[in-house]
């Protein structure tokens, strides 16, 4: 069973069997799970899909597991939000959030992937799961590893924020914090991966781990009624998601669940950390590394892994790519809070702003149809929001001091 | 004194195990082909159509050479180079 025929290098096409692998020998190239479409096009279809649970499992067989799901059952089919008082604020006519804010169990998508990953790592027979991460990841991993019975290492750079350290140790993981910033971590873990025989969900399972994204994008598809939205907004941090979420449109062609695929794909980051969506601004494939500076830290990472691969996404949709500064991603941050009543992190705050700019630029039309993808919760985050948040009315115990209130409130309020 | 050329684990089957070698001054694109020249085999490795390969680091002096001018940057005499494959992320 499985609908998995192998791994292959993105760069040079080499091939490999399904192992705990992720790196082409021969030219350090990414590996790609490749699949059999034909075999899948037999089963997967609109109606048996409908008649499952809702959970990213739904879409198994195009997922790079063979037997049943070990970790995340519940995970997935977040809400996708007509947002319209959003779209009336914005001045477009269709506008959607796809809502991972409250994704199961962690509040992020990182939970999509880690259900992936952890399944995969329980078929490769490992009894041990670790990653380094800033946050949504450690929070997923030592979660789900906690439900599924994994042993777990999780690697964090030390100076990382009191609120999201304690947010992975209540799932009493070994936490790991190494004195140094996160791209330090990730070498070191990458030394560590190949001592101990690990399931390291962001280094040799990321093949597998990767493929979970996906499941954002066919979501998507499915709650607009089986159709894909003419543009949708994507944030980028290694942009693995982006890339993801336009090869989950790409495979529903495929399979004929999608008869044709307008969709422009936007890439949306922070100014403090940009290499992508300057890359795409500069008409260049070439990332150009950067030394992050922006309160969007679950986007941080100056040396993207997929950053070409987000790039070519963008080109072959049509779409572009777009930053903003920090302020901006505050004010994105509350304007989605108090239009729709969504609390998102940082990251959801970059892509909302992006999504303005965008509009306002023309780049994205004022009659289409349009995703947003909100990948993490604002809890996570609230620091962020220090000072910029509305005004406390504090007061005494009794009527007289409201009414103060209320009268310097004054005609807002009535 | 030549330049020093710190060579990836992966890479080392065909410096003869090797860790460290010596290249030719000159720009990254030549210091590569020189190398090719002593370690067959190594150049297409690291590089591909003139160009260092997407998913394979270089670094003169513990600095990235997308910082300074890629391909064309220019290593004289006493200084490092670390080849490094680029590592996959993912927070």
């Amino acid at each position: 069973m499985g609908y998995v025929s192998g791994l292959r290098c993105r760069e040079c096409g080499r091939e490999y069997p399904v192992e705990p692998i992720y790196v082409c020998e021969f030219c350090f190239g990414p590996l790609e799970v490749v699949y059999d479409y034909k075999k899948i096009k037999r089963v997967l279809t609109r109606r048996n899909i409908e008649k499952r649970e809702k959970n990213l499992w739904r879409y198994a067989e195009l997922l790079p597991v063979d037997g049943e799901p070990q970790a995340g059952l519940k995970s997935g089919f977040t809400p996708l939000i007509r947002a319209d008082n959003l779209a009336r604020e914005l001045g477009v006519k269709e506008l959607y959030i796809k809502d991972d804010t409250v994704a199961h169990p962690t509040l992020s998508f990182k939970d999509r992937v880690v259900a992936v990953a952890l399944t995969k790592a329980r078929e490769f027979g490992f009894d041990t799961v670790a990653c380094a991460s800033t946050g949504n990841l450690a929070h997923s991993v030592s979660a789900h590893g906690a439900k599924a019975g994994f042993k777990r290492f999780v690697f964090i750079p030390a100076s990382l924020e009191p609120s999201k350290i304690v947010a992975s140790l209540v799932y009493e993981p070994n936490l790991v914090a190494v004195d140094g910033n996160y791209d330090e971590v990730n070498r070191l873990c990458s030394e560590i991966a190949n001592r101990y025989r690990w399931a390291f969900v962001n280094i040799n399972i990321r093949p597998f781990y990767a493929e979970g994204s996906k499941t954002l994008g066919f979501e998507i598809i499915e709650q607009l009624g089986w159709r894909a939205p003419d543009n949708v907004v994507v944030p980028c941090a290694s942009g693995s998601l982006l890339t993801k979420v336009w090869k989950a449109f790409k495979e529903f062609k495929e399979i004929g669940i999608l008869k044709e695929i307008r969709t422009k794909v936007f890439a949306a980051q922070a100014t403090g950390c940009s290499p992508i969506s300057t890359a795409i601004k500069m008409g260049t494939d070439v990332i150009r590394p950067v030394r992050p500076d922006t309160i969007a830290k679950s986007l941080a990472i100056g040396n993207p892994a997929d950053g070409y691969y987000a790039v070519q996404a963008v080109k072959e949709a049509g779409g572009d790519g777009e930053d903003v500064s920090d302020e901006e991603i505050i004010d994105g941050i509350k304007l989605l809070a108090k239009t729709e009543g969504i609390f998102a992190e940082t990251a959801g705050g970059v892509t909302l702003a992006c999504t303005k700019k965008l509009i306002e630029a023309g780049k994205i039309q004022r009659d289409e149809s349009t995703v947003i993808c909100v990948t993490g919760n604002g809890l996570k985050t609230q620091e962020a929001l220090a000072g910029h948040t509305a005004e406390v009315y504090r007061i005494k115990p009794n009527i007289d001091a409201f009414e103060e209130v209320m009268r310097r409130g004054g005609k807002k309020w009535q | 004194m030549a330049v020093k050329v710190r060579i990836p684990t992966p890479l080392q089957r065909l410096t003869q195990g090797k860790e460290e070698v010596e290249g030719a001054p000159g720009t990254i694109m030549e210091l590569i082909t020189d190398l090719d020249k002593r370690f067959p085999g190594i150049g297409e490795r690291i590089s591909e159509g003139g160009k260092v390969r997407r998913f394979v680091n270089i670094y003169v002096n513990e600095e990235d050479i997308r910082f300074l001018k890629a391909e064309d940057t220019v290593v004289k005499d006493g200084d490092e180079v670390s080849i490094v494959p680029a590592i996959a992320g993912g927070r």
